[in-house]
């Protein structure tokens, strides 16, 4: 009896820790990303940014196909290109500020002796990059529709499939970023951009800007492991309806399939991160690597 | 195993591995701690006092759970450091002097109330606690500057209020007056003394450098040397030691090729440590008894060697250190001491 009310009182104070932990570090993390003199130049550059980006593709796609951008393959380019911008805003987020507080503010060990739930506290400083990155991509949503005629009817949209989606997907992200948090506990030196490095090396195997067929056939597992794929996929059948089965992938599998898949890889990824952070918080004790900074 | 003390430790040590970094098999083990037993009671100002890389900072690491050790163990608050970091933390906190941390584009208050947040603060507490301690520590009228406008003084004493302000039962100070100078060493030590007597069941570990520091500040001081802890007592209690022994500080002339050993070797001298000083140097002996003093000074004299200055004093912390370790504390450290 008396083992229960205690085992229920440290239940809640661990909820208590993560939440204080998320909260306090997204009002953080927000301070850090619009600590920008001048808000017009953070908002210039938070547009400027994906913009151009997006161009960059649309001029190869122009150059590539001879300019065919009515054909059904340019939204779902475009379309996974705009999403993808979370894949790296998102794990960035997560990841950076395990770098950003040992290297640059030399704070890591005054957190880590804190009372809190480190992964909620990393996951909290994630939020304002999530934020800027929404912008990003509505912005870049916005371009394609008004000049590039992505095909986007808000009525035709299935916008539950989307928000579900959407929210299941940034879920994911977030404990993939977790997951190269806890990395980065353990590489000592400033490899800073973890989480922009994997999201361009899974950028070509997650069917961003061209369906899996076209990777050799030894790397198409790779892309079918990847919760990203079915993530692009799920968002652009909800977005632009019938359009994008026509792309051969994963056209054998219906919404429901699709969503059960990125649940269970979500799982997945959640227990990597588990993991992946004990190991690593284990091995940076154990190696003084918490308050490790490069000009040691 | 006792509820009373703060922090206990056991046969601790810590071996730091470094690896090369082009050929991981090459192997350099640095011996950073060894055996080091240790019992802090509640309520006491706990000093560690060595030279630089003795090993202080090693062990302030394993207490706040930041280190594993690599043999034996250490409770904080009745928790071992390895299984119940969790336990610990609620309960302690953390300064280290002579580095800039915090959150530069926050201010003063910022950077305060945002670590108060993680300790479960509410936040009208948290801020009046800032208010009361900026104001005890001497930093009231920046508490709303950028902290990256700040001198590193006065970074380092936001970074000590930061320590103090979740009230933690057992707090930890790595060399807090590390790198200040001696008017903001002096405000930081009265400080923590002040605070001490205003919170009696709380315990601090400080380490330090600084002879004085140890001596004016602690209840009881530990001298660690080369990861050892080599005697651990009051600072009367430490000094008493050597008072039956005769202490003697003489200037002299150029030594003219006297050696210390030459004079250990004497009858009556224990210890004996020569150091330059302006146009000549300074001798400082240890004497079993005044009447070995004469044939210290017959030896000066047949090598030609002048004596300007001569006096008895009463020991040191500094004295224990010499006496314990065979040289001087931080000859080479560069702050005067106030
Ligand atoms: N991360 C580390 N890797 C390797 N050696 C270390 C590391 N940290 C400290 N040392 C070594 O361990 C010894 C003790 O260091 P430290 O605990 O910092 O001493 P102190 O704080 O008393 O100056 C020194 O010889 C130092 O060089
Ligand atoms: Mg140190």
């Amino acid at each position: 009896m008396s083992r229960n009310v205690y085992s229920s009182a440290s239940f809640r104070e661990r909820w208590a820790a993560a939440w204080r932990s998320f909260r306090v570090a997204t009002w953080l993390g927000w301070q850090i990303e619009s600590n920008w003199t001048d808000p017009f130049l953070f908002a210039v550059y938070s547009m400027v940014k994906p913009l151009a980006s997006a161009a960059i593709l649309v001029v190869m796609y122009g150059v590539i196909t001879n300019g065919q951008f009515q054909h059904p393959i340019f939204p779902y380019i475009y379309l996974g290109n705009a999403f993808y911008i979370y894949v790296g805003a998102v794990m960035t987020g997560v990841s950076w500020a395990v770098i950003d507080d040992r290297e640059h503010y030399r704070t890591l060990k005054y957190i880590y002796v804190a009372p809190i739930r480190i992964p909620a506290y990393w996951l909290g400083r994630g939020v304002a990059r999530f934020l800027t990155g929404s912008f990003a991509v509505l912005i870049t949503l916005a371009a394609g529709v008004l000049f590039l005629h992505v095909p986007f009817h808000p009525a035709r949209v299935n916008w539950p499939l989307f928000l579900l989606s959407l929210t299941l997907g940034v879920v994911m992200l977030a404990l993939m970023g977790l997951v190269l948090a806890s990395i980065s506990l353990m590489i000592a030196h400033h490899f800073f951009l973890i989480g922009e490095a994997v999201a361009g090396a899974l950028y070509l195997l997650s069917g961003a800007i061209f369906p899996l067929e076209v990777l050799p056939p030894w790397l198409r597992p790779l892309g079918f492991a990847m919760p990203i794929t079915y993530w692009l996929e799920l968002i652009r059948r909800s977005l632009l309806g019938d359009v994008a089965r026509g792309f051969p992938t994963l056209s054998g599998f219906t919404n429901g399939q699709l969503l059960g898949i990125l649940a269970g890889l979500s799982v997945l990824f959640g227990l990597m991160a588990a993991v992946a952070f004990r190991l690593c918080d284990r091995q940076a004790r154990e190696k003084g690597l918490i308050d490790q900074t490069t000009n040691y | 195993m006792s509820a009373d003390l703060a922090i206990e430790t056991h046969h601790l040590g810590r071996i730091y591995t470094i690896r090369n970094r082009r050929e991981r098999r090459i192997r350099k083990e640095i011996v950073a701690l060894q055996d080091v037993n240790l019992e802090v009671p509640r309520g006491e100002l706990f000093g560690l006092l060595g030279p630089n890389g003795a090993g202080k900072t090693t062990l302030i690491k394993i207490l706040t759970t930041l280190l594993a050790p690599t043999t034996g163990w250490a409770r904080v608050a009745g928790y071992d450091v390895v299984r119940e970091p969790q336990k610990i933390r609620p309960r302690i906190n953390m300064v280290s002097g002579g580095e800039t941390s915090g959150y530069g584009l926050l201010t003063v208050r910022e950077n305060l109330w945002m670590f108060a947040q993680f300790y479960g603060l509410p936040s009208r507490e948290a801020n009046r606690r800032i208010e009361d301690l900026l104001r005890r520590i001497g930093l009231a009228d920046r508490i709303h500057t950028k902290s990256s406008d700040l001198s590193t003084g006065l970074r380092q004493k936001m970074n000590i209020v930061r320590g103090f302000l979740t009230d933690p039962e057992i707090l930890f100070l790595d060399e807090p007056t590390l790198g200040l100078d001696v008017n903001a060493a002096r405000d930081v030590r009265q400080f923590i003394r002040e605070w001490m007597d205003a919170h009696p069941d709380r315990t601090v570990l400080l380490t330090t450098h600084y002879m004085v520091e140890a001596d004016e500040l602690c209840d009881r001081v530990a001298i660690i040397s080369q990861g050892r802890v080599l005697a651990c007592d009051s600072p009367e209690a430490l000094k008493r030691r050597l008072r039956r022994e005769a202490l003697f500080d003489i200037e002299i002339t150029a030594p003219n090729g006297l050696t210390a050993a030459a004079l250990e070797a004497l009858p009556g001298v224990r210890k004996a440590v020569l150091s330059d000083a302006d146009g000549g140097a300074l001798l400082k002996l240890v004497l079993a008894e005044d009447s070995a003093l004469p044939g210290v000074i017959g030896v000066l004299t047949e090598r030609a060697v002048r004596v300007r200055h001569l006096t008895k004093r009463e020991p040191t912390l500094e004295d224990v250190f010499v006496e314990l370790v065979g040289r001087p504390l931080a000859e080479e450290e560069g702050r005067d001491e106030p």
